[in-house]
């Protein structure tokens, strides 16, 4: 182990909360040292759940190991918590790349260069994209715009609209509810108050479906809720969240005459499946208001 | 309901030491009934074990029908406070209610402690 990394792990386990893992993390990447530098991350996620620059280490760790599927999470979650962002909105462009989406990678970087007009790595990575441009997509680039620094960028316009960037996820159509929402498929549930399925489906880790099966169990759950709220004197209530054995739900209230589950394996925080699920309500209230 | 001496006063009390937090209860799980509490004045504890050994019902058949086994604990978050609940040996439910700027992560590992004692 050398030096630095024995010195700012030695101060992070003096003082738990510091930011300093942010700093540790990005060495141990720098080292290709992935797992040492995921696990630091992830660390450090669980104790600022909503800091983006914790976000955009694990993301740019786990573009380092190709795991693109899991960066473009987090990225993605990083330009939720900091819509301007300048490592999310380079990492993405860099995924973007990746798979051949030009026009996203560029409109991705054209909201990097708004935000920080004078980062020469942006005017770099235009310049990659603008020569694959004329060339055929079939063979994927290889030199990438990787952004190296995480920082927070000023206040700008909202980066353009993200869908998956992956092979492996078959898009979804538009106009079906969390149309693009990761996990809609088998971790997401939109129930009416009498625990009637309106969108959404839920799988147990062994592939069954339970999605009746759940949300029966869960008709009555927003009126007790409510209840329980009104009678502590506690406002209206936001969500609830459930740590099982074998995972997290979170449940969220689109409209007052309906319900959403989300539900994930142990290996996300709670602080980040409730900034999941809120994000899931809010594309559910938009559905269900175009429905009326 | 409870002396201070004995392990459901202790455990209750702890948790009411942590700042935010407005009153704790154990509840029985099957029935919904109080059986200790350390509530600060206006909190209707009778109605609230009802309600949070039905909720609590509910989540842990969903939760379980879902492959995630029994629910460890849960977090009513509202406006201007919260509603914390830890299953406790024996049937029991630990119930908290806080302010809304209280800190919910220690109250949880109090809830996770008291639970683990056995209160």
């Amino acid at each position: 182990m050398s030096d630095d990394v024995k010195a700012l792990s030695a101060e992070l386990a003096g003082d738990p909360q510091s930011l300093v893992f942010l700093r540790l993390g990005e060495l141990l990447r720098q080292k290709r040292q992935f797992d040492a530098a995921s696990r630091v991350a992830i660390h450090g996620l669980e104790r600022h759940p909503h800091l983006a620059d914790a976000h955009d280490l694990l993301a740019r760790i786990l573009a380092d190991a190709h795991d693109y599927e899991r960066a473009f999470d987090e990225w993605d979650m990083t330009l939720r918590i900091a819509p301007q962002h300048i490592g999310a909105l380079k990492g993405l462009a860099f995924l973007y790349f990746k798979i051949g989406d030009l026009t996203q990678a560029e409109a991705h970087l054209q909201a990097a260069k708004d935000a920080a007009p004078d980062d020469p790595t942006i005017e770099q990575a235009f310049a990659v994209i603008r020569g694959e441009a004329g060339a055929t997509l079939a063979s994927p680039p290889s030199p990438a715009p990787h952004p190296t620094s995480p920082s927070l960028a000023p206040e700008l316009e909202a980066p353009p609209a993200r869908t998956r960037p992956s092979g492996a996820v078959t898009p979804l159509p538009d106009e079906r509810i969390f149309a693009g929402l990761e996990g809609a498929q088998e971790g997401l549930l939109l129930l009416d108050l009498a625990g009637l399925v309106l969108g959404g489906a839920l799988k147990t880790p062994d592939g069954r479906d339970v999605t009746d099966t759940v949300a029966a169990y869960l008709a009555g759950v927003s009126q007790e809720a409510g209840r329980a709220a009104r009678l502590l004197d506690l406002g209206a209530w936001r969500g609830l969240s459930a740590e099982g054995q074998g995972g997290h739900v979170y449940l969220a209230q689109p409209t007052s005459e309906s319900l959403l589950l989300l539900m994930r394996d142990r290996s996300l925080p709670l602080g980040r499946l409730g900034l999941l699920a809120q994000r899931a309500a809010q594309v559910a209230r938009q559905w269900l208001e175009r429905q009326r | 309901m409870s002396t201070p001496h004995s392990p459901l006063g202790r455990a209750l009390d702890l948790i009411t030491r942590v700042r935010g937090v407005r009153g704790a209860m154990v509840v029985s799980r099957a029935d919904g009934l109080v059986v200790a509490e350390q509530l600060m004045e206006g909190i209707k504890g009778g109605a609230l074990a009802a309600l949070a050994s039905s909720l609590a019902g509910r989540l842990q058949r969903a939760m379980v029908s879902a492959g995630l086994g029994p629910s460890q604990f849960w977090h009513l978050q509202c406006d201007q406070g919260a509603l914390l609940v830890v299953p406790a040996g024996e049937g029991l439910l630990l119930v908290a209610v806080t302010e809304a700027d209280v800190n919910v992560g220690l109250v949880r590992l109090e809830l996770l402690r008291a639970a683990e004692t056995g209160a």
